[in-house]
């Protein structure tokens, strides 16, 4: 029986959806799933993960200096225990592709990344060239490091251990600061909508929002309780924040309801979308390709649609 | 302080690739390629660190085939000062490139690397980190701003949720982002002038470095396609659609 270590991520209280996604993806190899917590104090968050459905254990690494965790910090840790585990896995977010191709690099293994499928024998399904084709690998190494597409597996269900087989507790020695690194600050972009990766529906959009990226797309956003997205031409615009870029290069959703408004549907934008169950399409051009991934289509204006989609909606 | 920024040979962003028939590959035989863009905002980085009096030397290196040679010019035509060419024409992966580019970097000594966050075809976006791994040194990845001070790198990430910032102790590798800036446009006279200034060319074999490939490639696919829905005639239609059909509201 393998071995797995699950890379969790958190917001200090609970582990964010896309590990106990990964927590879902562990369960294909058919091992123990123990899942590593890295923080300043990790106390609440380790008694909500121990109830999480399919984790043997949990392990508490618990130092000051990761109150804000760095990648060389996080990596040092995880190999200090790699040497018990056959599997390691995380979501594919900011946080774990910062930290496990060092890991894998210091464990001389290759990684396969962003995986959408995992098969029998090591054997992975991964989108390439902006998800236009998908490539299938097997890795040829003695330990597996990876990170999966969280929107392609169901996230385990919290506090689902209710037969009382909460998860075990253990804590592990974290090696001390390596000091090539040091946080300086951050700034979080503070609202109440929800994230944009875990929320089930999304309000994007382009360029031609202009100043009133905000203005016309909020509301809506609101009153379905989504978060709001952007495409890339939109953000370097200044029209809306960096994280709100979805696409290849940005980050790939997978909500109930994407609504593209003003949105051309360039592969790279297409890319981050695909997987959504219901595209819905407001532009005014007839043939701008995003009618071809929509779902249900408007071919309209967006300063006048989207007030009127808001009133509709009640 | 001597810049290194490894760059890569990709399928121009335009260009929507197909899958061979058999399976086997994607099919890029005679498609437009060009610099990996994210390779290009690394570039112009590095130059601005020069032009600023930042940095002394920019080195340009691209692992791949003859053909490579193409975005090592790009490079020079920006205003590198050399390039390198680690000739193979063997199937590469994220911790081979890492690999080969530890040993250059080895040669070279460079107090910063800038690498792109991720190469649009492959799109792994591990080399950055697997080489700061290899070399035992710190990264900044995502960068959408840098900035050199006290012997650190001081690099804003865009990461979920916002900015997060960070200093890294130089010898230090950074991973460009889109918002880093916007690479200067290339004026063919220099492309012209580029054309002419030498290349330096290693074996990639000659190393002594094992980048054998872990990851045995079974198969390409196609993925499936979405089909195209209906267009509506109101919001109202919409509305009802969504509440009623696609039980999303
Ligand atoms: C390396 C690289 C990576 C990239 N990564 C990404 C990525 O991750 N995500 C991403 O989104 N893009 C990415 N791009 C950019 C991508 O190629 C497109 O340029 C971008 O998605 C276009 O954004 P847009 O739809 O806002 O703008 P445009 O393509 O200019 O489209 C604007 C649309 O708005 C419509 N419109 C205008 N006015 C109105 C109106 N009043 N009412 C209704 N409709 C209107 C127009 O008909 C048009 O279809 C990347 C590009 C490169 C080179
Ligand atoms: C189906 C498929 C078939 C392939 N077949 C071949 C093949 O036959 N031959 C072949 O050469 N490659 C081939 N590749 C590409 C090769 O696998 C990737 O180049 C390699 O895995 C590196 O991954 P990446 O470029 O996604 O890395 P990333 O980690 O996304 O790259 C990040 C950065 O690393 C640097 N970098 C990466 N590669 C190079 C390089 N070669 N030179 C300089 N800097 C670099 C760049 O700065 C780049 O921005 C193939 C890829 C796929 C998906």
């Amino acid at each position: 029986m393998s071995k797995i270590l699950v890379l969790a991520e958190h917001d200090g209280h609970q582990l964010k959806i896309a590990s106990r996604q990964a927590v879902t993806a562990a369960q294909a190899f058919n091992g123990g799933v123990d899942l590593l917590v890295v923080g300043a104090d990790t106390a609440a968050v380790a008694a909500s993960a121990a109830q999480v459905a399919g984790v043997a254990r949990v392990l508490r690494a618990d130092a000051a200096h990761l109150a804000h965790p760095l990648a060389e910090d996080v990596a040092a840790l995880v190999l200090s225990i790699a040497g018990e585990y056959d599997v390691i896995l995380a979501g594919h977010s900011h946080f774990s592709k910062n930290v496990l191709p060092r890991v894998a690099a210091l464990l001389d293994v290759a990684m396969p990344s962003d995986v959408i499928e995992i098969q029998a024998n090591n054997t992975y399904v991964r989108p390439i060239y902006a998800g236009n084709a998908l490539l299938t690998i097997q890795s040829q190494d003695p330990k597996q490091v990876l990170t999966v597409r969280g929107t392609r597996f169901k996230a385990a269900v919290a506090g689902a251990n209710v037969s009382g087989a909460v998860a075990e507790i253990a804590t592990v020695a974290v090696p001390a600061a390596t000091g090539a690194a040091r946080w300086v600050s951050e700034e979080k972009n503070v609202g109440d909508r929800p994230e944009l990766g875990e929320a089930p529906v999304v309000v994007s959009g382009g360029r031609s929002l202009g100043e009133r990226f905000e203005e016309v797309l909020g509301p809506l956003a609101d009153k379905l309780h989504g978060a709001l997205g952007a495409t890339r031409a939109a953000v370097d615009a200044g029209f809306a924040p960096n994280d709100l870029q979805v696409g290849q290069t940005g980050t790939i959703v997978a909500p109930d309801l994407y609504i593209a408004v003003g949105v051309s549907g360039a592969a790279q934008h297409l890319a981050g979308i695909k997987d959504s169950k219901v595209i819905v399409a407001i532009n005014h051009d007839p043939d701008a390709p995003i009618f071809n991934v929509a779902d249900y289509g408007l071919v309209a204006d967006l300063f006048e649609t989207i007030p009127a989609l808001v009133k509709a909606l009640g | 302080m001597k810049i290194l920024v490894p760059v890569k040979r990709v399928v121009d962003h335009h260009v929507t690739i197909s899958v061979k028939p058999d399976g086997s590959d994607v099919d890029i035989a005679g498609v437009k390629m060009a610099i990996n863009p994210f390779d290009e905002i690394a570039v112009e980085e590095a130059l601005r660190l020069k032009e600023s009096g930042q940095a002394t030397e920019v080195v340009a290196i691209s692992i791949g085939t003859a053909a490579s040679q193409d975005v090592l010019r790009h490079a020079l035509a920006m205003g590198a000062d050399r390039a390198i060419l680690l000739e193979t024409d063997a199937e590469l992966q994220p911790l081979g490139v890492a690999k080969l580019l530890k040993a250059i970097a080895d040669r070279e000594t460079p107090q910063l690397l800038i690498v792109g966050k991720q190469a649009i075809d492959g799109d792994a976006g591990q080399v950055g980190q697997m080489l700061a791994a290899l070399l035992g040194i710190g990264q900044a990845t995502f960068a959408s701003t840098l900035k050199i001070a006290d012997g650190e790198v001081e690099v804003a990430r865009e990461v979920e949720g916002g900015i997060e910032t960070v200093a890294i102790k130089l010898p230090a590798v950074v991973t460009a982002d889109l918002r880093l800036n916007e690479p200067r446009f290339v004026k063919l006279p220099n492309l012209m002038m580029a054309k002419k200034k030498p290349i330096e060319t290693i074996a990639a074999a000659d190393l002594g470095v094992d980048f054998t490939p872990r990851l045995k490639r079974l198969s390409v696919a196609e993925p499936q396609a979405r089909a195209a829905g209906v267009k509506l005639n109101s919001v109202e239609e919409l509305v009802a659609k969504l509440k009623n059909e696609a039980g999303v509201l």
